[in-house]
C-alpha cells in the first residue's frame, strides 16, 4: 500500500534577467526563488490499483513520483510504501518497484538491449528462471525479439519505450511507476504499451501509477484519477464521476474544462 | 558481488567499442611521448648529472605514463557520473538497489581499464623496439616488477576515489567544468613533469599529497627510481590515501544525496 501524508517539497531556483550585465552580476550574487512544487499532498493507493496521475506541466507529478521512488527527499510529510519510507530505506524499497521515466533512458546507449537487460538482471539479482520467464513473456507481448540485439541508440522511440517498459519489469516489481510512458509514441506503439500494462496489472496484480498528458491513456488504463495542480491534489475520483460532471465532449475537452475550473 | 562484476563488464564492453577514439588517443600519446623524450634528451645532453632521475628511468616513466594514461589520468573519466548528476539521469541510478558510490566507482574503474587495454599494448610494443635513446627498458629485477604490479591498481584506485570527490562536489556546484582543478591535479601528480624534478621543499610536499600517490609511485617503481624501503613506504602511503579519500567520499555522498535535486522533467 502507498500512503502519502502532508508531503511538501520546495525547490530553490536561480533566476536572472537576460543579457550580459545580468549574467556578470549573477556571478557574484544570485537571486533565488522558492518554488513550492508540492503542498500538503495526501493520498492512498491500494495494492493492485491502477491510478492515473494527471495535471498540467509543472504541476508536481514527476516530483511526487520521484519522492515515491526514493530519488527525492521531501521537506516534510510522511510517505510510506509497503511499510517503508522510500528515501530512508532506498535500497530495500527500490527492489520492489519498477520505474519508467519516459523522458530518460535506462538502457545503455551503445550496447545491445539484451546486454542492458542482463545488467539489470544482475543488479536486482533476479533468479535465472524468473528472468527467463519474464523475458520470454515480455518478448512475446511487447514484440521484442527483433530488437533485443540492437544497440539502444539505433532504436526508434516506440521500440525503445517498449524495451524501457520491459527493463522496468524484469525483476517482477510489486509497484510500477510510469512517468509519461507514451510520450511521443505513434498510435500503434501507444496501443501496444497500454495493452501490455493492462495485462500486467490483471495477471500479476502489479500496482500501476501512471502520469500522462494523453487522456486516452487514462481512459484505456485507469479507473481512478488523481488530479494535481500547482502542487496540490485537487481531485481524487473515478473517471466515470468526472464524466458525469462534464458531460459531452471528448476526454481532452473534459480535462481542459477541469483545468479551467481549478484555474491551473 | 554479481552486480559489480556485471557493471564492470558492461562498462568494459562499452569502452571497447570506441576503436576510433582509441586510435586517435594512440597517436596523441605517441606524439606526446616522443616530444617529451626529445625535450628531456636535449637537456640531459647538456649535463646529465644536473637531473634527479637517470635518463633511462625517465624514458620508462614517460612510456608507461603514455601506455596507461587512462588508468592514472586525474581527468577524462568519471565524466559519466558527473553528466548523470547535471542532466538528471541520476534518477535511474537511484532507483537501483545499489550503493551509488560503489556503483560509480566500479563503473569508472571499468571504463579506465577498458581504455587502457585498448591503448597500452601497441604503445608498449613500440616503446620496447624503438632505437636508443627512446627505447624503454625492462624493470631491474622481479621484486621491483612485483612492487610495480601492486602499485598500479592502488594508483588507479587513488585517482578514482579522488575523482569521486570531484563528482560528489558536482551535487553542490552543478558545474561540469573544472579546468583549473584538473590542471592542478595533473601537475601535482607528476603528469607534466615527474615529481623528482620539483625543487625542495615542493618535492617532499607533492610526494606526501594524495596526488603524489597517483602515477608517481608505479612509474618510478618500475624503473627502480623508487626502490627498497622507499618504495614500500610509498605504497603504504597510497593505501592510506585510498582509505582516507574513500571514507571521505562515502560520507560526503551520504550528505549530498539528501539534497539531490533531479534536474528536469
Amino acid at each position: 500500500m502507498i500512503r502519502l501524508q502532508n508531503i511538501n517539497k520546495t525547490f530553490r531556483i536561480a533566476r536572472r534577467q537576460s543579457g550580459f550585465g545580468h549574467a556578470v552580476k549573477a556571478l557574484f550574487s544570485r537571486e533565488h526563488e522558492l518554488v513550492h512544487a508540492l503542498k500538503d499532498v495526501n493520498f492512498e493507493i491500494q495494492d493492485g490499483e491502477m491510478v492515473g496521475y494527471i495535471g498540467p506541466n509543472g504541476a508536481g507529478k514527476s516530483t511526487t513520483i520521484k519522492i515515491m521512488c526514493g530519488v527525492l527527499t521531501p521537506d516534510s510529510g510522511l510517505c510510506e510504501i509497503d511499510g517503508r519510507v522510500p528515501w530512508k530505506e532506498r535500497v530495500a524499497h527500490v527492489r520492489d518497484i519498477g520505474v519508467v521515466f519516459g523522458q530518460r533512458s535506462q538502457l545503455w546507449w551503445d550496447v545491445p538491449v539484451i546486454d542492458s537487460f542482463e545488467l539489470i538482471r544482475d543488479i536486482y539479482k533476479v533468479e535465472a528462471r524468473l528472468y527467463r520467464r519474464n523475458l520470454d513473456e515480455m518478448t512475446a507481448l511487447l514484440d521484442l525479439s527483433e530488437i533485443l540485439k540492437t544497440p539502444a541508440r539505433s532504436l526508434s522511440l516506440g521500440q525503445r519505450m517498449r524495451c524501457e517498459i520491459a527493463a522496468s519489469l524484469l525483476h517482477s516489481p510489486k509497484i510500477l511507476f510510469l512517468d509519461e510512458p507514451t510520450i511521443g509514441l505513434d498510435a500503434v506503439s501507444k496501443i501496444a504499451v497500454r495493452q501490455f500494462i493492462k495485462r500486467r496489472n490483471a495477471e500479476h496484480g502489479t500496482t500501476v501509477i501512471l502520469t500522462t498528458h494523453d487522456m486516452q491513456d487514462i481512459e484505456a488504463l485507469t479507473e481512478r484519477i488523481l488530479l494535481i495542480g500547482k502542487g496540490r491534489i485537487l481531485l481524487d475520483g473515478s473517471l466515470d464521476e468526472l464524466k458525469k460532471r462534464f458531460p459531452g465532449g471528448t476526454s481532452e475537452e473534459m480535462v481542459a474544462a477541469l483545468y479551467k475550473e481549478y484555474k491551473i | 558481488m554479481r552486480p559489480y562484476v556485471s557493471l564492470f563488464r558492461i562498462r568494459f564492453i562499452n569502452g571497447l567499442q570506441y576503436r576510433a577514439a582509441a586510435l586517435a588517443g594512440l597517436s596523441t600519446q605517441f606524439a606526446w611521448g616522443f616530444m617529451n623524450i626529445l625535450a628531456f634528451s636535449a637537456f640531459y645532453r647538456a649535463n646529465p648529472a644536473a637531473f634527479p632521475m637517470a635518463f633511462p628511468h625517465l624514458v620508462s616513466y614517460i612510456w608507461i605514463q603514455q601506455a596507461f594514461l587512462a588508468l592514472f589520468a586525474p581527468w577524462g573519466t568519471g565524466g559519466k557520473a558527473v553528466e548523470t548528476i547535471v542532466n538528471g539521469n541520476i534518477s535511474y541510478d537511484l532507483v537501483r538497489p545499489m550503493d551509488l558510490y560503489n556503483r560509480w566507482f566500479i563503473e569508472t574503474i571499468g571504463d579506465r581499464v577498458s581504455r587502457a587495454a585498448l591503448r597500452c599494448v601497441p604503445i608498449l610494443l613500440v616503446a620496447f623496439i624503438l632505437p636508443e635513446p627512446f627505447r624503454m627498458t625492462l624493470p631491474p629485477d622481479m621484486r621491483q616488477f612485483a612492487l610495480f604490479l601492486v602499485s598500479v591498481p592502488l594508483s588507479m584506485c587513488v585517482v578514482t576515489v579522488f575523482m569521486m570527490l570531484d563528482t560528489i562536489f558536482t551535487f553542490y556546484t552543478m558545474s561540469r567544468y573544472n579546468a583549473i582543478f584538473i590542471f592542478t591535479a595533473e601537475f601535482l601528480a607528476g603528469g607534466i613533469l615527474p615529481i623528482p624534478f620539483f625543487p625542495e621543499p615542493f618535492r617532499t610536499i607533492a610526494e606526501l599529497l594524495p596526488f603524489g600517490s597517483m602515477q608517481n609511485v608505479p612509474l618510478r617503481i618500475y624503473s627502480g627510481d623508487l626502490a627498497g624501503m622507499d618504495a614500500l613506504k610509498a605504497i603504504a602511503l597510497q593505501a592510506f590515501w585510498l582509505a582516507a579519500m574513500l571514507l571521505l567520499g562515502k560520507l560526503l555522498m551520504k550528505h549530498s544525496l539528501k539534497r539531490v535535486i533531479a534536474q528536469g522533467g
